[in-house]
């Protein structure tokens, strides 16, 4: 069972890897973006962890809706409203109780995703966090490690893509060739899960 | 490279931390991010709000003043504000009469404006949108975001701005917003990659001896790149480009825009190019403005923005504003 613990663990330790990955980040959303997906998701995720620092929900649930109003509220450009829309719903999601399973983690997350496609009007395939994230929820079930494999793997598999939303879609097909800063930041949040996990 | 900062954490705030110094006139909150006129909420008048990422000053915040927006939000730079900073410019500028939010077609801006007029809306404000699409290097279609907003975000806030002004009600305000945006079309070019300050070297690549077709203001490439072309060319392929779009049957106005590096004597040598490229199209031009209004840090480039306006908005056009970055007739 994954408790209120848990979920302050998965924000801290994606505050961390997006610390660590900001350059990279950066660098990729640099050809094909404006240059600032890094800097941004960190400034965020700081946020994040030391609100969740200070006050510390006593649900999965709340302290996942705290992080993406946090997210919202500090991020701006898509990646605050995506990622914000994202955690708030799926910490809706798991509702009020102490405890959730890893399969009702991996339900409310589903739900979350369905939200930001439906916020962004993204699906799959159009070179967006969404590449990341509707394979990670289908791994998922299998466990953390798998999740993680088929994010990233989702990831690396958006070099290809042309780009039809964000930013990177007024390149046309110059943004073919370029892996996705969203889908590679949304690798991250979910390889933190099973970093999460372990501690 | 080298920039005039002190950090980049810090670039946004700094700058309006300045803006406050030198514009007593209008009231700068550093710590949320929002500029407002000092006289607003001014009774009777709607408020109109704008914002989008900092770097391409002096849009917005240096446009907010009588005449035209009732405060502007300042992301960080390129990145657009959260909705905190919006809800609470509408709350400062809203008399009862709502507020008009400006919004360019970023999905970013997009995003963040919807979220922040639900808000405003929970909060009792009466919110409409209007979204600024006018740049035809990006084909709007199922496969793209849609045409982004540039140059023509300058004339939908001064003519907006012009009729609030006059106290036209948010309907008629709004209509006129969407009825500027509908007539103008924007073309940009690179000379040069900008640098953000996060970053810190250019955004890309564009060696010395060529330039991008179609930039739009966030240092991101533009539809294509070619060798250098004189000024001349540039104009005839900007302008033919919009007029490809917009083929106006009353005069335009025109914008001249420099995207923050290249200096005033290109800038108006490229206006006379573009001003000969009309005559020869027949095309009739109300009145020009060249100068740096809708910039992308120190990109050097220019864009084109044609308005075409009848005996209403270009009355509207001429009426007072007093902004930091646009001023006449008061």
């Amino acid at each position: 069972m994954l408790d209120a613990d848990f979920f302050r663990r998965w924000m801290t330790a994606t505050a961390a890897s997006v610390d660590r990955e900001a350059e990279r980040l950066t660098a990729l959303d640099s050809p094909i973006g404006d240059a600032d997906h890094g800097s941004n998701l960190q400034r965020g995720f700081h946020a994040v962890a030391v609100t969740l620092e200070k006050e510390a929900p006593d649900t999965p649930g709340a302290v996942l809706v705290l992080a993406g109003r946090q997210l919202i509220s500090t991020v701006g450009g898509a990646s605050g409203p995506l990622y914000g829309t994202l955690l708030r719903r799926t910490g809706k999601e798991l509702g009020d109780t102490a405890e959730v399973t890893e399969e009702q983690l991996t339900d409310a997350l589903r739900a979350g995703v369905d939200a930001v496609m439906q916020l962004g009007g993204a699906a799959p395939g159009d070179k967006t966090m969404i590449d990341a994230l509707v394979p990670a929820v289908d791994a998922l079930s299998d466990s953390f490690a798998a999740g993680r494999a088929a994010a990233e793997e989702g990831a690396v598999a958006t070099t290809p893509l042309q780009a039809r939303k964000g930013r990177a879609s007024y390149l046309g097909e110059r943004s073919i060739g370029h892996q996705d800063p969203g889908a590679t930041s949304s690798a991250l949040l979910i390889a933190a899960l099973e970093e999460a996990s372990v501690e | 490279m080298k920039m005039l900062i002190n950090v980049a954490e810090t670039v946004v705030a700094d700058a309006l931390r300045g803006m406050a110094a030198a514009h007593p006139e209008l009231t700068v909150d550093v710590e949320k991010r929002v500029i407002v006129r000092r006289d607003a909420p001014v009774a009777g008048k709607v408020g109109l709000v704008s914002g989008g990422g900092s770097g391409h000053e002096p849009l917005h915040g240096g446009f907010v003043g009588p005449g035209m927006l009732s405060a502007a939000c300042p992301g960080e730079v390129f990145t657009s504000p959260v909705p905190d900073q919006m809800v609470r410019a509408a709350a400062a500028v809203d008399s009862g009469a709502g507020v008009l939010f400006i919004v360019k077609n970023y999905t970013g801006d997009v995003l963040n404006f919807d979220m922040a007029a639900e808000l405003a809306e929970d909060e009792g404000v009466q919110v409409a949108k209007v979204l600024v699409n006018d740049d035809v290097a990006v084909t709007d279609s199922l496969y793209t975001a849609g045409r982004r907003g540039t140059g023509a975000t300058l004339f939908v806030e001064k003519i907006a701005g012009a009729a609030a002004e006059e106290g036209a009600p948010l309907q008629r305000v709004e209509a006129l917003a969407r009825q500027v945006n509908e007539n103008a079309r924007s073309f940009g070019v690179a000379l040069s990659a900008c640098t953000t300050p996060a970053k810190g070297s250019p955004t890309f690549d564009l060696p010395d001896g060529e330039l991008e077709l179609g930039v739009g203001i966030h240092g991101e490439p533009g539809r294509e790149r070619r060798a250098m072309m004189t000024s001349r060319e540039i104009a005839d392929f900007s302008v033919h480009a919009i007029l490809e779009d917009l083929n106006p049957s009353n005069p335009v106005l025109v914008l001249v825009n420099g995207m923050g590096a290249t200096p005033l004597l290109e800038l108006y040598g490229f206006n006379a190019e573009v001003q000969r490229v009309l005559v020869e199209r027949g095309v009739p031009v109300a009145r020009t403005l060249v100068g740096n209004y809708v910039t992308s840090l120190d990109m050097a480039g220019a864009s084109v923005t044609l308005c075409q306006v009848d005996e209403e908005l270009l009355r509207l056009w001429d009426a007072p504003v007093s902004t930091p970055g646009l001023r006449w007739g008061m």
